[in-house]
């Protein structure tokens, strides 16, 4: 086993000169120096391109043996028909944030370093003491419920869509997205210990009764659990990331937590839902690349239009459902700053502007 | 953090998951696996917090040593015999890592317990890791290595080269069919508990040998995760271990995946370690006994065999018989011999054996010249072009084989082939356990008991049926396996770039007929082919046809 053996030290030869490196001769192929069996997306290849294009194989690429196992009764690899859209050409999606193994750990490690150093300090500080009881109730129970979507999400929507789609690029940048989120679902359930253990009054376990029962929440929480029960990858990503988290994570997360924390004097709040929100952004940054290339597909453009349609109808009443019964919830704190009316208002503008975007229509129900 | 805290973190974090009541996940992945009965088993534990600063702290190394080797002008120094096997290595793993990180899922699907999700998502995320750290390190040797061709092609020809569908089984394996087989019990139970440490830690030792102390930085940094990925696989070995009616299922499976990556991971590895070193001290462990040290006493002794007492049924005779094909069958030595005679279609070099090897080989496996020696030989003589073909079509007493169906390698250990009819076709095995695997494991059907879940063995399998009957300039050509000078093939029989006269290239092999043993198996009569059979089983070692009856 790997760790008990690294054991009895090897000795090595004496280095011997070879003369092995680039340019010490000029033959045929001497200076081919990049990637070529893929076309990049601009005149020169990314690392983030090199590191990931074509690892996944496809019979419609290079592919020649096709797939060597197969599932009981459907073919193996990663068959396109595990979502109901379709592209002429699903190798044509890059990621907009480049994610490859670099940028995943130095981003997060640096989220990390950030929020640990912003605890530290108002461990401190004691900056929990200055907080009244009915922000100590809010975040207690409203923050201590959400953690519960975010990891729910991470697991069983990003982690499990991994594995479906036709290229690397997408399903790289599903699996970075689901180390965001479990994460962020991480990090709030630290803080929640924190708080737990800080000298104020703070109920370390009331967030699960909560996530569990408070009529508030089983909204949001049915939404979660219906997203992760979803079959297709396609519609799994598009109904977390276009719908619910625009109408329900955003509206929780910056139309609400931002907008009041401050005024309630709780300053670590938004330093650790802010890294939640600036994962979201570079999500949505991926996933609309995504379905844009897809909306605007020549050949399967319209169908697929259709397809994001029917979900939308699907989709956008169960998250609205979901927002409105969080609506309690905006009187909970002292310093109200916000009314519910407002944030879900500029929740739905940012929807509509994504699905503007994407080139499509809003659907009805949003006007509900 | 102190142990305390960390421990109070893991029990934190484990409040996150929940019982739902609406919807349960989405069950994409099927296994005949129940997990009722399973007791709760924690893996080692990792939180995010802890996780992204170590791993980061461990990337900085590697990108530091990068860095170094490109100052300090590592390629001055590496061996080419060496590098070159690195085209087709690198070629395959960053495939199997990826793998890796898709099959978590499936694992996720099969086992309901929330407290080993976690660890399997990191995972997720380490494997990530590992396959672009590893196209990354490619790509360097790309740009610094004498000769970039080979690694310039790199994924496309792992995807159409008969090597790289070798190499794809430990990947595709992780990933298709039973959630438990696939993500368990071949990926992590032994995949990653048995051969990641000749791949991650034998491996890398041959290559410092070899003058590249960058492969081995990457590829410790890799193996560094490793022990946190068995944990998770041991975790749910012991869950399914619960249930008596996976134990049946436990047996298969163990039983198909130790004989199938000691198939595909030994002919390999034990290729790049055994003909891609310049290393000969006598003092230097052949494959064989790095094999002994690391899978037989660490995995089979020390990991396998503890189980026993849990009521796993252990392959205690596919242990001994893979030791018995390494050590007294010549296995290694006669997949190197295959891939040299295939030269043509690989892309990488292939350096020729000199006396200073062959005196080494005979010291670790005694009686090596005699059966390997004269083949090695003609390797030699025959390696410029003009006067003689590629060694492949020309008479060096060697036949060339048939393909197991199975593990794709060819039958190399002639004895032991098994011929059957299957699914309408007649098919060749390298033994009979891949037999059994075809044959008997992936069915819908296993000992009388249903297994609708079980993979299939599916796609072109014998590589030469692709080319069958066209002209080896051709089939070079559409694979893609030439340089930029549109004639001259990228793979060559020795390491000579100072001459173009040395350098093969398409005009040199035209003209010559290329045929799918497969193909022509099938299209023989029943008297015909059973007389070729027994010819096949009677040639060997080294390839060497029977001789004929008198
Ligand atoms: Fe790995
Ligand atoms: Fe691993
Ligand atoms: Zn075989």
């Amino acid at each position: 086993m790997a760790q008990a053996a690294v054991n009895k030290e090897r000795s090595f030869p004496h280095p011997e000169f070879t003369d092995s490196e680039a340019g010490a001769l000029t033959f045929p192929s001497s200076t081919s120096r990049s990637y070529n069996y893929y076309k990049p997306a601009k005149a020169r290849a990314t690392t983030y391109e090199d590191v990931t294009f074509d690892v996944q194989p496809d019979p419609e690429r290079h592919l020649s043996q096709g797939w060597i196992y197969g599932f009981a009764n459907t073919p193996g690899g990663y068959p396109q028909d595990w979502t109901r859209l379709k592209s002429s050409d699903w190798h044509q999606f890059r990621d907009p944030n480049e994610e490859w193994e670099k940028t995943i750990y130095r981003n997060n490690a640096a989220v990390v370093r950030q929020i640990s150093l912003s605890l530290e300090n108002a461990k401190r500080a004691k900056a929990y003491s200055h907080w009244n009881p009915a922000w100590v109730r809010f975040i207690e129970r409203n923050l201590g419920a959400w953690m519960h979507a975010e990891n729910g999400l991470g697991m069983h929507v990003f982690t499990a869509a991994q594995r479906s789609a036709p290229t690397n690029m997408i399903n790289n940048a599903m699996a970075v997205n689901a180390a965001h989120k479990l994460r962020f679902a991480q990090d709030l359930a630290l803080f929640n210990l924190d708080l737990a253990e800080s000298e104020i009054d703070f109920d370390g376990q009331v967030h699960r009764d909560v996530w569990q029962n408070d009529p508030a929440w089983q909204g949001v929480r049915e939404n979660a659990e219906r997203l992760t029960a979803i079959g297709d990858w396609g519609e799994a990503l598009f109904a977390t990331n276009i719908v619910f988290e625009s109408l329900v994570g955003v509206l929780f997360r910056s139309d609400l937590l931002m907008q009041i924390s401050a005024r309630n004097g709780d300053y670590i709040t938004p330093t650790i839902v802010g890294a939640g929100e600036n994962d979201y952004s570079r999500d949505l940054g991926y996933t609309r690349a995504l379905f844009s290339m897809l909306t605007r597909d020549e050949k399967h453009g319209d169908e697929n239009k259709a397809v994001l349609g029917e979900w939308l109808s699907t989709w956008v009443p169960q998250s609205l459902r979901a927002a409105h019964e969080l609506q309690p919830i905006w009187s909970q704190p002292n310093e109200k700053v916000v009314t519910f009316a407002d944030s879900l208002d500029a929740a739905k503008a940012t929807f509509r502007s994504v699905l503007a975007d994407l080139d499509l229509e809003a659907p009805k129900e949003l006007d509900q | 953090m102190s142990r305390q805290s960390l421990s109070k973190a893991h029990a934190k974090i484990t409040e996150l998951s929940w019982e739902p009541t609406f919807a349960t996940p989405a069950t994409r992945f099927g296994t005949d696996y129940t997990f009722d009965k399973a007791p709760k088993k924690d893996p080692l534990k990792q939180i995010m917090r802890s996780y992204f600063p170590m791993e980061e702290e461990k990337d900085n190394r590697v990108f530091g040593a990068m860095d170094g080797a490109i100052r300090g002008n590592m390629f001055r120094q590496v061996q080419q015999r060496w590098m070159e096997w690195q085209k087709l290595f690198l070629s395959i793993i960053p495939f199997p890592e990826i793998s890796a990180a898709r099959a978590m899922p499936m694992a996720i699907d099969a086992v309901p317990n929330p407290e080993i999700h976690n660890g399997l998502a990191v995972q997720m995320i380490d494997e990530v890791r590992h396959s672009t750290i590893q196209m990354n390190l490619k790509k360097l040797y790309m740009n610094h290595y004498i000769d970039p061709a080979g690694f310039d092609i790199t994924e496309k020809a792992f995807a159409n080269n008969y090597a790289g569908t070798i190499g794809r089984q430990f990947g595709e394996g992780f990933i298709t069919g039973d959630a438990i087989t696939a993500a368990n019990i071949y990926l992590t139970v032994v995949a990653e508990t048995a051969f990641t440490n000749t791949l991650f830690v034998a491996m890398p030792d041959e290559a410092a040998a070899n003058g590249d102390y960058l492969l081995p930085t990457v590829f410790h940094s890799v193996q560094s995760d490793e022990s946190r990925h068995i944990s998770n696989g041991y975790s749910i070995l012991l869950m399914a271990l619960a249930d008596e009616d996976n134990r049946q299922l436990l047996e298969r499976d163990l039983r198909y995946a130790w004989w199938n990556n000691h198939c595909v991971v030994d002919a390999a590895i034990g290729t790049f370690i055994e003909y891609g070193t310049k290393d000969r001290r006598k003092d230097r462990d052949s494959y064989a006994e790095m094999w002994r040290r690391w899978i037989y006493d660490d995995y089979y002794r020390s990991y396998l065999i503890p189980l026993e007492k849990y009521g796993l049924k252990i392959p205690h005779d596919l242990v001994e018989e893979a030791w018995n094909r390494i050590y007294n069958k010549g296995y290694v030595h006669e997949v190197a011999q295959f891939f040299a005679t295939g030269w043509p279609v690989n892309y990488w070099r292939i350096d020729p054996m000199t006396d200073t090897d062959f005196e080494w080989f005979e010291e670790k496996y005694p009686g090596w010249y005699n059966k390997y020696g004269k083949w090695w030989e003609n390797y030699n003589r025959l390696r410029y072009p003009g006067k003689n073909k590629p060694i492949a079509f020309e008479d060096v007493d060697y036949q060339y084989p048939h393909r197991c169906w199975t593990c794709m390698v060819p039958a190399l250990i002639r004895e032991d082939m098994v011929t059957e009819k299957v699914d309408g076709q007649w098919r060749t095995y390298c033994s009979e356990t891949c037999a059994w695997t075809d044959i008997k494991a992936f069915r819908p059907e296993y000992e009388g008991r249903p297994t609708p879940n079980m993979g299939r063995l599916t796609g072109h399998r014998e590589w030469e049926t692709l080319h069958h009957n066209r002209d080896l300039a051709d089939i070079i050509k559409d694979l893609g396996y030439v340089r930029d000078d549109g004639k001259t093939l990228i793979p060559q029989p020795h390491l000579d770039l100072d001459d173009q006269k040395k350098l093969w290239t398409l005009d040199d092999v035209r003209g010559i007929n290329f045929a799918s043993p497969n193909i022509l198996l099938n299209e023989m009569s029943d008297a015909d082919r059973e007389a070729h059979v027994a010819a096949y089983k009677a040639g060997g070692p080294a390839g060497r046809p029977a001789p004929a009856k008198v």
